[in-house]
């Protein structure tokens, strides 16, 4: 492997890293703060897909779709909570999994049923469309970086979100001690329905800007799902920074196996899991309970 | 701290006492993080004596427990069980050692009945457990065990109840129940009495005077004229530390105690 | 002790009556009866894990899938495989790869148990799907289906639907006798109470790991009974026999019937195999047929949400105790 290959595998493996990062940063923060672990984030990752393509193929331009479906699945995200996961709270896990599940088959055949069962590709936007030369016959997409350097804003806007804003401490609040904060007088009912949305947006935004590069097709949210459910296990529940760094180490991992081992690339990241289950069961950065 | 003195005084108390103690600890430390919760402890328990610990909340009492018990493992420090060093045992380990303890809130098999939460106590002393083949009702040795520890806490009548339908004085009393049932020598009892009446306070206190004949007792206990009812030997925990240790009638005396008691730091009134 | 109580000898009635159903009906619901009993085996193995033990395990398919694909893998290719033989060396590698498994996921709790479960479970699914090792993605198929021979004399064909109806029937009864058994021994009562209280039984000095690895691997061979009846009936295997939708789907016959009851999945087995034959059948619900999963969807969220004790709960507030008193069902 000569050097040049490698910085695009590299470069490969840190942009799908970064965008499981979107998808299970969702994941963790629903479980850590509300509790509830939610097997339909995948769906929205479709979701988000979908209507990348169908509104940019409709407004001609994927930054357009972008615009116009975040605050589409802010609402769905809004309505769900409200509708339906409001009441799985102090219920047993099981429930959480057999609702979601059913979500799960209810999205899919509804994305069936709106927007068929063909594979689409989403057209790059035309600012972002060109490559940077590596080599002679070597060259990098733009788009990938520029979706790498999107996911980055979006981490370190979710860090100061968490950590600087009153909205995060409450969050933070709300994870460690429910009765305090509802004792203090904020509404954790309006932040579990914020965090909610929030997660969802997070992997329907995921969803959009990889359609171009995965392009769209039935049940693509159960392979992302499960995939994130390993980076969270990594990372640690509730952890946004073990999420990340997981979420890294899965997308190196992944992107380097398919590379050298093909065969075996599928079961990579779950022996990566086997490991950190043996080492330290509760994650790289879960806290014991 | 005396210890000479106390030794001779555990041995005036009761004549079953034994000299040496069957559990002791020496530089007990439990670390969270930067907070140190239980810090150089160092305290023995003996067969025919009740040893109460007494503190404010957040003193490290319920962490004692938990270093002595398995539940948590501790920063450093040793547990000498019968000679040997059990720190770092997982809690079933140590409990099939022979240290029982029970819990400061009430930790039982709410859906059960009174008898199977005992009965599943029994069990766990027997080698039956993996016979998969054979009914659990049909093997007399853990139903004698289970209707024994039933009767010593004085629940014989409450049998066939479901432990949710029962009264809190009578589900602390199955806590003990419970904790007989698996036959242990050492008693750890966090908070017995806690929430209740005088009349079921009182049947407790003599319920556990009962069973310091033939165990070692580590109580801990807030309600004050139980702790001077019971104690053979005192013990004053404040941020983790021993602030004094000895016969009864001694710490009550002890210039730091009646410092920290007339002092403001809130001993009585946890 | 104990007075004669009809619902004790319901189950033997039951069989009895099933036992005659292939005389009287076609070909059609002879194997479609086959389908329930056999997902019926899958959830009963399940209610070990979900109902008795307090494990929700999402990635029960995994051993499902296995022992099919160890049928598949086992016997010569065009020769009939021994049912002596093969089916409890199906059930031996389940209960090997639940034991290893085990070890692992039963270092997690709740919500991370669940994750787990299914992360394992996919990744089987990609052992056979990316490897060559089970066909890949299509499959393999099983061309003769086991005999079982005394000397020369055929004891069972499973050829003859017959023969395998009435095989699947008498191994559905042998699990529901060994459950049943197994539950009132005093290793049942241990997991009872460890799903009711594991913070509890370990205080009181029961090994809490051993029993839960004890019963992940019961449960997985009994999956695994289920999974090579599954691969005998279809004739063929391939990955989806361990998808997670395979999972999801044994989960919700577990609920749909009532946890913590052995009837109770056997209830929900009939009721989700059937309700999905009805919703797929476009005789029935004509051009919604196709997305069936959309009704079985919504079905599903209505069982969450207003159905927790399953179809067994409503039959005991009928009259029955309640749920958590009647483990010695």
């Amino acid at each position: 492997m000569d050097l040049a290959f490698f910085l695009i595998q590299l470069l490969n493996g840190l942009q799908y890293g970064l965008l499981l990062f979107l998808v299970a940063s969702g994941l963790t923060l629903i479980f850590g703060i509300m509790g509830i672990i939610n097997l339909a984030h995948g769906s929205f990752y479709m979701i988000g897909a979908y209507l990348a393509w169908s509104l940019s193929s409709m407004t001609g331009s994927l930054t357009a779709a972008i615009l116009i479906a975040i605050p589409l699945t802010v609402v769905l995200g809004m309505g769900l909570e409200r509708l339906l996961i409001q009441h799985l709270y102090k219920r047993d896990h099981l429930y959480q999994v057999l609702l979601t599940y059913g979500l799960i088959l209810v999205f899919e055949e509804l994305r069936s049923v709106i927007w068929g069962d063909d594979v689409h590709g989403v057209a790059v936007p035309a600012l972002l469309s060109h490559s940077i030369p590596l080599t002679e016959n070597l060259s990098y997409p733009v788009y990938r970086l520029a979706i790498s350097g999107v996911c980055l804003l979006l981490a370190a806007g979710l860090y100061f979100l968490i950590q600087k804003t009153r909205l995060g401490m409450m969050i933070r609040a709300g994870a460690s001690n429910r009765e305090m904060v509802q004792s203090l007088g904020i509404d954790i009912k309006l932040i579990y329905t914020l965090v909610f949305a929030l997660g969802i947006a997070l992997a329907a935004f995921a969803g959009m800007i990889n359609a171009p590069l995965s392009s769209v097709f039935p049940n693509m949210g159960g392979g992302v799902l499960i995939i994130c459910f390993v980076v969270v296990v990594i990372g640690g529940i509730g952890s946004v920074k073990g999420a990340l760094i997981a979420s890294l180490v899965i997308g190196l991992a992944e992107t380097f196996g398919q590379v050298l081992v093909p065969e075996l690339a599928g079961m990579v990241v779950y022996f990566l899991m086997a490991v950190v289950l043996v080492w330290r069961p509760e994650g790289l950065f879960g806290g014991r309970s | 701290m005396s210890e000479v003195s106390s030794r001779e005084l555990a041995g005036s108390i009761s004549s079953v006492a034994e000299v040496v103690p069957i559990l002791r600890t020496s530089g007990l430390t439990k670390r969270f993080g930067g907070l140190v919760a239980v810090s150089d402890v160092s305290l023995d328990l003996r067969v025919g004596e009740i040893h109460v610990v007494i503190g404010p909340n957040g003193a490290g009492k319920s962490t004692l427990t938990n270093l002595l018990s398995g539940d948590l493992p501790p920063t450093s420090g040793t547990v000498h069980f019968e000679g040997r060093d059990i720190a770092g045992c997982s809690a079933d380990r140590v409990s099939r050692l022979g240290i029982g303890r029970s819990y400061q809130k009430t930790n039982i098999f709410l859906p059960f009945t009174v008898f199977e939460n005992c009965r599943l106590a029994a069990q766990s002393r027997t080698q039956h457990a993996f016979r998969l083949f054979h009914r659990a009702p049909r093997f007399r040795d853990i139903n004698d065990k289970a209707e024994k520890a039933m009767a010593a806490a004085g629940l014989s009548h409450r049998a066939d109840r479901i432990a949710q339908t029962l009264s809190h004085g009578e589900q602390r009393q199955l806590e003990i129940a419970m904790c007989m049932a698996t036959q242990p020598r050492v008693l750890l009892l966090d908070e017995p009495l806690a929430g209740m009446g005088p009349h079921e306070s009182q049947r407790m206190v003599e319920l556990i005077k009962g069973l310091a004949a033939n165990h070692a007792i580590m109580l801990i206990e807030h309600d004050m004229d139980a702790v001077f009812a019971l104690a053979h030997r005192l013990t004053v925990m404040v941020n983790g530390e021993v602030l004094e240790s000895g016969a009864p009638e001694d710490v009550r005396s002890s210039p730091a105690v009646q410092l920290a008691y007339l002092g403001g730091e809130g001993l009585l009134h946890d | 002790m104990r007075s004669f109580r009809f619902v004790d000898y319901l189950p033997f009635l039951l069989f009895a009556a099933l036992a005659l159903f292939p005389l009287v009906e076609s070909t059609f619901y002879t194997q479609l009866l086959t389908k329930i009993l056999i997902m019926a085996i899958f959830a009963m193995s399940l209610d070990l894990l979900i109902g008795y033990t307090g494990l929700v395990s999402f990635g029960h398919a995994a051993y499902f899938g296995l022992a099919g694909y160890a049928l598949a893998l086992m016997g010569p290719k065009y020769e009939a495989v021994s049912l002596w033989w093969s089916l409890p060396a199906a059930m031996g590698i389940c209960a090997a790869f639940a034991l290893v498994t085990g070890i692992l996921i039963l270092r997690t709790r709740g919500i991370y148990f669940i994750m787990v479960t299914l992360a394992f479970a996919q990744m089987l699914y990609f052992v056979f799907h990316d490897t060559k090792l089970g066909g890949g993605s299509d499959g393999i198929y099983i061309y003769e289906k086991p005999l079982m021979k005394l000397g020369d004399a055929v004891l069972i064909d499973l050829e003859n639907l017959n023969h395998f109806f009435w095989l699947v029937l008498v191994l559905i009864l042998l699990v529901y006798l060994f459950l049943r058994r197994i539950l009132q021994s005093p290793f049942g009562k241990a997991l009872v109470g460890i799903k009711v209280n594991e913070h509890r039984m370990r205080a009181l000095g029961f090994p809490v790991f051993r029993y839960q690895l004890a019963s992940f691997t019961l449960s997985g061979a009994l999956a695994g009974m289920a999974g090579y009846l599954a691969a005998v009936q279809y004739g063929f295997v391939n990955p989806e026999i361990l998808s997670w939708h395979q999972s999801g789907a044994v989960m919700m016959m577990v609920i749909l019937g009532g946890m913590g009851t052995l009837y109770g999945p056997v209830i929900g087995a009939f009721a989700f195999v059937l309700l999905r034959e009805f919703l797929s059948n476009d005789a029935w619900t004509g051009i919604f047929a196709k997305h069936w999963q959309l009704a079985m969807g919504v079905f599903i969220v209505l069982v969450a949400l207003y159905l927790p004790r399953g179809l067994a709960g409503v039959l005991q507030r009928f009259g029955k105790k309640p749920l958590e008193e009647a483990d010695d069902e």
